[in-house]
């Protein structure tokens, strides 16, 4: 049995077609990509993933169970901005998912079950080259940085599914090599099975074990939201060739134009 | 150069803000001369001499009939309702804001009624207030609490509403439960904004305090106003309404500082 099973699965806004009979089966340790233009429904996708929204219809499993209606620890998510606490530093905003867990009451630890939190924090943060900037506060980071901690954050609870939405959509070229660098190392470390969002093709072939394309197949010139996206690519990443992704960035930017028209 | 790109400099922009109070006491101590110089007994306008003898009379020589420093007496008065009614207000915001903010179910249920008690005017209850509660402190407190807290349990869960939605996922892939969300995220967030919103509840509150104080009382800076009025005392109002002034100056001074330090996240753009 595969991990995550989607099956005929649609989502629609009342006459508002965002996806139309989604088919894929998702390995554990898979790492998808998910590319498109925008209004493809690639975020909508992931908010079901994480329990932020619902099918319309069709289904959604992880193991064979349908996917838990709210966001719960098993699926950690990484925005492109605002997914950092402000008011904690560095330290505190990891150990608070360590606190969140042990005191359901008193969300905060004392003593040694402290001190220990404290040592696997300090052991994450130097994972994803945090460890110089413990004490600061997070408007103190840099983007980059600030995207650092909140996969810092999210990788303490070893969530069995890790959310990517656009992540590194943000941040300067060359900060987002090292991102990906990093992303790679801490997925490989951990085996989470990763979801990401991205608007970059580059990004999307580059990293990951396979590639996800949404894409409208058909479109009413006269009613654009008649037809909804469904997967148009599903491609193990290696295989791809440049002819490959030059097609497919045509048909996307097609696609975008479409919906811009 | 356009007038909107031309900046003053540190001296020249202390100057022009001090401009305006010395432009006020010239104006006034020529038409105050003026009137003295006519009929030495005049009231209406009473020169410096006048009003250091009434703060000299007030705070620094007991009372004949009763032995008080009375100016001294007022202020511990009022400050202490005043004290007393803003805690209670913003208690009550903290609690009613961050449920009505975070919990649709509250907010649907609270959240119609304080609107609607936001709006009544807290002066047209002053009568039913001096009723039920009796002439004592606990009518004026309650003048207060009621005309202030409506407006900041809005504004708390408004406050509240405005966090951005990321984080509200986030902790909840945490694995965070209601209470946790509202203990760990909403709270810590949202109490540098209840003190912004103290702030700007202490013009109102000083506003119930004296007309409170004005109605009903037997001391305090409102009462010891609305009493010497009677005398046409200029030399007292005057300066008691300084004095207010200056007290109402130092509390926001402090609690923006109090903000500055405990917060320091919050002020430093992180937010």
């Amino acid at each position: 049995m595969s991990f995550i099973t989607v099956s005929n699965l649609w989502k629609e806004y009342g006459d508002l077609v965002v996806l139309e009979n989604l088919n894929l089966s998702v390995k554990q340790g898979e790492f998808c990509t998910l590319v498109g233009a925008s209004g493809c429904g690639k975020s909508t996708f992931l908010k079901m993933l994480l329990g932020q929204e619902t099918p319309s219809r069709g289904q959604l499993l992880l193991e064979g169970e349908a996917f838990p209606g709210e966001p719960d620890r098993n699926r950690g998510i990484v925005f492109q901005r605002y997914s950092v606490f402000p008011h904690l530093t560095v330290r505190q905003n990891v150990l608070m998912s360590l606190e969140l867990e042990q005191k359901p009451w008193l969300g905060k630890l004392f003593g040694s079950a402290r001190r220990e939190a404290l040592e696997k924090v300090d052991t994450m943060l130097a994972s994803v080259g945090l460890e110089a900037s413990a004490t600061k506060w997070p408007h103190e980071l840099s983007g980059g940085m600030q995207q650092r901690l909140a996969i810092a954050q999210s990788l303490i609870m070893r969530p069995r599914v890790l959310l990517l939405d656009e992540p590194f959509g943000a941040l300067d070229p060359g900060i987002r090599k090292d991102m990906h660098d990093l992303l790679l190392k801490l997925w490989q470390e951990t085996g989470t099975t990763i979801f990401m969002v991205t608007h970059d093709l580059q990004e999307g072939f580059y990293l990951g074990t396979r590639l996800l394309v949404f894409d409208k197949v058909r479109n009413d010139p006269h009613d654009p939201q008649a037809f909804g996206a469904s997967i148009t690519y599903d491609l193990p990443t290696g295989q791809s060739d440049r002819q490959l992704m030059a097609h497919i960035n045509d048909s996307v930017s097609q696609t975008a134009r479409h919906q811009a028209a | 150069m356009r007038l909107i790109n031309r900046h003053p400099g540190r001296v020249s922009a202390t100057l022009l803000g001090l401009l305006p109070f010395l432009l006020i006491m010239l104006i006034y101590s020529l038409a105050s001369q003026e009137r003295l110089a006519e009929n030495p007994n005049d009231k209406l306008l009473p020169g410096l001499e006048q009003m250091t003898a009434a703060v000299d009379r007030m705070a620094f020589q007991q009372d004949r009939r009763s032995g008080d420093y009375l100016m001294w007496k007022d202020t511990t008065a009022s400050l202490e309702r005043l004290g007393i009614g803003v805690a209670i207000a913003a208690s009550l915001a903290l609690v009613i804001g961050m449920l009505n903010g975070a919990l649709p179910l509250v907010r649907a249920n609270l959240a119609p009624l304080v609107s609607a008690l936001s709006m009544v005017p807290p002066l047209a209850i002053l009568p039913i207030l001096f009723i039920v509660f009796g002439l004592g402190e606990l009518s004026k407190v309650m003048l207060i609490v009621i005309g202030t807290a409506p407006i900041m349990m809005r504004d708390v869960a408004q406050r509240v509403r405005e966090l951005p939605g990321e984080q509200l996922i986030k902790i909840q892939t945490l694995g965070a439960n209601s209470w946790q969300v509202i203990t760990r995220m909403v709270l810590p967030q949202v109490m540098p904004r209840l003190i912004d919103s103290v702030r700007l509840s202490l013009g109102p509150a000083w506003l119930f305090l004296i007309a409170a104080e004005a109605i009903a009382s037997t001391e305090g800076l409102g009462y010891r106003i609305f009493l010497v009025r009677r005398y046409l005392a200029m030399d007292v109002i005057l300066p008691y309404v300084i004095w207010i002034t200056i007290l109402a100056i130092v509390i926001d001074q402090c609690l923006r500082l109090a903000n500055r330090r405990l917060f320091p996240w919050y002020n430093a753009g992180g937010h």
